[in-house]
């Protein structure tokens, strides 16, 4: 079966020079007696970008809010099975929550920028961490203003709300504030979907151009956005019982073209077709 | 998926180590364990509070037994022995209770529908911060309002000896229980969904049709906690009944008989009880009775909100 | 089958009575502001604010009373507002969802319907009595406290909750602690409506008289408190005994009395008011 893809650029980027960054083994997640998430394994590559696709209501977001722990603020969370950073099993009771979030940042659904000017928003986390030091601050502040490809669209409104920008100008400023801790993963909650298609493209070449330092992991309803972006792709679906489950995993190239999965295919012609 | 290593890139041992070992933050847990003592400061207080009315106020059963205590019709402290019976008192909150509720419920139930029905939003949005002015006006202002302007009136109206009676506090009562049963029974009716309403009209109801058939009945359980609301402060206001309802001893016959209601009397005999005294006991044992019944009422009416807010809530 | 004019004629008559209702409710409120002002305003000079009372209250001025109820506010400001609000960060920012939590707010809704007179008789054995702070401003502002602590908490507790979940998220996920996150950008957010419940807060303290009448006011006193330990004045004692227990009170003067209450506790009531408006046109 031949399937009609439109894909603009597909990545060839080779994942096999990586090493593991992320690593999730049999991971299951309760909200309360429900089940969101069923024996998911993978493994995420550092310096790529990994795409997690599926129908709406699979735990697309869930399995993404398990690597910096953001599940844990939902009441009545459960989580089994394993998952690491660098080889530290993340859900250990010795590990420190707030240092996992300042290596493994996370951009959000709706762009979230704090209500203060753009530098304050920049600034928040490091200020936070301890740099007290002005001219420090500033230069962390213009080096990930300019990370993030926002430099100079803002460097004349440094001191204006950050709530002022434009859609996509506010999540490339939340994108900012999560590079001003020099995090080392960054997990993104389908980052355009409150975006126009200009705001989209640019916050696609950002992350491409963050690819080369940062372990990306998307998750995103727009399969053509997963296509152009990722180097792997991850497909999930919800099993009957509305579990979430991992179908699929591989690179994105194959997960398009080549899918091993009958479900894959069904979804991604279901999709194009 | 295969992971094979390459000296080009990093390994997980090049990676910048940041450790996820858990830190200290000592500043931190400090100050977050004054937060849960704050917040545990609510429960202390209410729990402080039964602990002293138990405490002052269980030793004068000792010398009255609940029964007499509860029923007698003679409060005489300062007799040899001393008699202490609150029926004159748990009668005066009951009938002043009772007449300012039928008095503010109407009027209140009334003017929420008005506001939240019937009135045009610049009117309501006029009139209700009048009625929380109202709510801030201090019960000793209600009372001086009662002993200036009604009683008088009350007086003439009645031929009595006095104005300071019952129905001049219930009165002053009703008026100060407006407030509450206003904006309570208001939401009730907001809440209502507009479904409810349209299809009423669609079967060709008129307006007030809808409010008496519709509204007030979805709205019915929220009303109640309303009414149960103003009970509850009608029962525990203290300063206007002590200033406008005559402070009678007896046990009334009458609404327009002067009276004392049991916050009254707590007010009216604490200052001259001898601290650790029979007196002293006895107050407190008072205080202990009117707080078990504005907790009933409270409890009840809290209980009856949450069911109205459950029955919506979809 | 009644004719649709009849049903008119009931619906204008019902529409009537609801309107009666509400001019019921409203105008007394107009009246008794309009009449007090009308009444105590010319008692209203410059030495009657700034005088002793001389003559059991019928002469000179009410200052050490306005003075008194000043202190009482602040009294009662210092002791409620920290811990409200750290109670209010407490059940919004910290608390799961756990028997402890609904026993908090068991306690919270049932302490606001404690009367207040029985929060005299708690002030008067606690603090007055066990702690040894005798008839003062102290155990006043303790026991006036303790009253408005439930209040504070409620309106602290709005004030958090309606803090967007976004602004946490963003905090929490650049590793800021929940601490930090409170501190930083959920307090300051929530400060108006914060301010709001305190001043609410310290304008009822302002005009409670019961509690106040078993803990420490006194009707006369030669001199201003110097020390939290002393006994003071209060704005609604004074009116208490002068409208009901002087006799042959100048009535000029009661209505003076009363009017100054009055403007003390409505003038925190619309600053209440217009911190919300201003903080909702600024949203």
């Amino acid at each position: 079966m031949s399937i009609n893809l439109n894909v603009p650029e597909m990545s060839n980027k080779p994942i096999d020079k990586c090493v593991t960054k992320l690593k999730v083994e049999n991971a299951s997640l309760y909200y309360g007696s429900f089940q969101a998430l069923r024996k998911i394994t993978l493994e995420i590559p550092s310096c790529a970008i990994t795409a997690i696709i599926g129908p709406s209501g699979c735990g697309k977001s869930t399995l993404l809010r398990l690597f910096n722990r953001m599940n844990d603020l939902i009441s009545g969370v459960k989580v089994e099975g394993n998952v690491e950073l660098d080889g530290i099993s993340i859900y250990d009771s010795k590990i420190d929550v707030t240092e996992l979030r300042k290596r493994v940042g996370m951009v959000f659904q709706k762009p979230n920028p704090f209500p203060m000017s753009v530098t304050e928003n920049v600034a928040f986390g490091p200020k936070r961490h301890g740099v007290k030091n002005r001219g420090e601050l500033d230069e962390i502040v213009e080096k990930s203003l300019k990370q993030a490809a926002l430099w100079d669209e803002v460097k004349d409104k440094l001191g204006q709300s950050g709530l002022a920008l434009s859609g996509g100008q506010q999540q490339r400023l939340c994108i900012a504030r999560v590079l001003a801790v020099e995090p080392e993963v960054i997990l993104m909650d389908e980052p355009c979907s409150a975006l126009d298609p200009v705001a989209t493209l640019k916050i696609e070449d950002l992350m491409r151009n963050l690819a080369a330092d940062y372990t990306i992991i998307i998750v995103t309803h727009n399969m053509q956005q997963a296509a152009r972006v990722s180097d792997t792709a991850a497909f999930m679906m919800m099993e009957s019982d509305r579990a979430g489950v991992l179908v699929e995993y591989g690179p994105t190239a194959q997960l398009f073209t080549n899918p091993k999965d009958k479900r894959t295919e069904d979804y991604i012609t279901g999709r194009f077709g | 998926m295969t992971q094979t290593t390459n000296p080009s890139s990093p390994t997980a041992a090049e990676v910048p180590s940041r450790g996820l070992k858990r830190r200290l933050r000592l500043g931190e847990r400090v100050i977050e364990g004054w937060i849960f003592l704050a917040g545990l400061l609510a429960i202390v207080v209410l729990l402080g509070i039964i602990f002293i009315l138990l405490k002052e106020g269980l030793p004068v059963f000792a010398n009255t037994n609940p029964w007499d205590f509860l029923f007698g019709t003679h409060w005489y402290p300062n007799a040899d022995p001393s008699v202490f019976g609150i029926a004159p008192f748990l009668v005066s909150t009951l009938m002043i209770t009772l007449i300012s509720t039928i008095i503010a419920v109407p009027v209140g139930v009334a003017c929420a529908a008005y506001l939240s029905e019937v009135a045009p939003p610049k009117v309501a949005e006029t009139v209700k911060p009048i009625i929380e002015i109202l709510a801030g006006i201090p019960s000793v202002m209600m009372g001086f309002i009662g002993l200036a302007l009604l009683s008088p009136f009350v007086q003439s109206l009645f031929h009595l000896n006095t104005g300071l009676c019952g129905l001049t506090a219930a009165i002053m009562l009703s008026l100060m229980s407006l407030p509450i049963i206003v904006s309570v029974s208001e939401d009730a009716l907001h809440a209502v969904p507009r479904e409810f309403k349209e299809a009423s009209y669609a079967l060709g109801a008129t307006k007030w049709e809808t409010i008496w058939h519709v509204c007030i009945p979805a709205a019915l359980s929220g009303i109640a906690a309303a009414i149960m609301l103003g009970v509850g402060r009608a029962i525990g206001e203290t300063m206007t009944v002590l200033m406008v309802a005559g402070n009678a001893l007896a046990v009334p016959a009458s609404p327009v008989d002067p009276m004392t209601t049991m916050t009254a009397a707590i007010a009216n005999s604490i200052g001259n009880a001898v601290r650790g005294g029979v007196q002293y006991q006895a107050i407190f044992a008072i205080g202990l009775i009117l707080f078990i019944l504005t907790l009933g009422v409270n409890i009840i009416a809290e209980r009856v909100l949450e069911r109205q807010k459950r029955k919506f809530s979809r | 089958m009644t004719t649709y004019s009849s049903r008119k004629i009931t619906q204008r008559t019902a529409f009537t009575f609801l309107t009666l209702a509400t001019v019921i409710t409203v105008v007394p409120v107009l009246f008794i502001i309009i009449y007090t002002i009308v009444k105590g305003g010319g008692a209203l000079t410059w030495d009657f604010l700034v005088q002793f009372p001389s003559q059991a209250g019928k002469a000179g001025g009410i200052l050490p009373a306005i003075i008194g109820t000043f202190y009482l506010m602040l009294g009662t400001l210092v002791f409620a507002l920290p811990i409200g609000v750290l109670a209010g960060i407490y059940l919004t920012e910290y608390a799961k969802d756990n028997w402890l939590t609904r026993l908090i707010n068991l306690a919270i809704i049932n302490l606001a319907g404690v009367p207040s007179i029985v929060f005299g008789l708690f002030g008067l054995s606690v603090f007055v009595m066990a702690f040894h702070f005798g008839l003062s401003l102290l155990a006043a502002s303790l026991t006036l406290a303790c009253q408005a602590l439930a209040m504070v908490i409620t309106t602290s507790r709005e004030a958090l909750l309606s803090v967007p979940r976004e602004y946490r998220e963003g905090s929490l996920a650049i590793g800021v602690t929940r601490w930090q996150t409170v501190r930083h950008i959920v307090l300051p957010q929530a400060m108006p409506g914060i301010i709001t419940g305190a001043v609410l807060a310290i304008s009822r303290a302002a005009g409670e008289t019961a509690p106040i009448l078993i803990v420490g006011a006194a009707f006369l006193l030669p001199a201003l408190p110097t020390s939290p330990l002393d006994q003071f004045m209060a704005l609604p004692y004074h009116l208490y005994t002068v409208s009901a227990h002087v006799p042959n009170m100048p009535k000029e003067t009661v209505w003076g009395v009363a009017l100054v209450l009055l403007i003390v506790v409505l003038s925190f009531d619309i600053l209440a008011a217009a911190i919300r408006i201003k903080t909702r046109m600024r949203k």
